[in-house]
């Protein structure tokens, strides 16, 4: 799974949001997410993170052992 | 997620005011999430217990789908899932954690 398959994974799960992905050890293993969603608006960070999270079930499970996010409205 | 481990899993929890499931322990860290939570806590002088998911893969498996939240680190304040590491962080910073433990 790239950085560029991830983003698009969460973007398709959350249609209309902006992600921006970071590797900073260009492993594609430590990767942290910025996603700024309108849907998260009146939720809390744990819901909304939550939301995030259910866009990437199966990638979680395995190859990305460490996602690092960061959600705006 | 059977009885029995949805009891242990709660009686942890229920076992002090502030509950952290972590990689490792709190001295001996195993991953750097885990490592970067204890180390808010240990920054703002918080009692707490915590359990190394590392020596009980149910209880690993387990507390992903008790909160359902798929990552470890994850902390727990009065019996309440409170967030994993990017959360706990933000939360430190803001000042809402030290309100949440009465730091």
């Amino acid at each position: 799974m790239t950085v560029q398959e991830i983003q698009e994974k969460i973007q398709a799960g959350l249609p209309g949001s902006e992600v921006e992905i970071q590797d900073p050890y260009n492993d594609g293993v430590h990767i942290k997410a910025i996603v700024k969603f309108s849907g998260f608006a009146g939720k809390s960070i744990v819901e909304q993170h939550r939301m995030v999270y259910a866009t990437l079930k199966d990638e979680l499970k395995a190859e990305v052992h460490a996602l690092g996010l960061e959600t705006k409205v | 997620m059977d009885k029995e481990l949805q009891d242990k899993i709660q009686g942890l929890i229920g076992s002090k005011k502030i509950f952290l499931f972590m990689k490792g322990t709190p001295d001996a860290p195993m991953c750097g999430f885990s490592a970067g939570v204890t180390n808010v806590l240990r920054s703002l002088g918080a009692d707490y217990n915590s359990f190394n998911v590392l020596s009980d893969m149910n209880v690993r498996e387990g507390i992903k789908e008790f909160a359902n939240w798929p990552t470890i680190p994850q902390l727990y304040i009065d019996g309440e899932f409170v967030g994993g590491h990017d959360i706990v962080v933000e939360m430190a910073r803001s000042g809402e954690l030290q309100k949440k433990i009465g730091a």
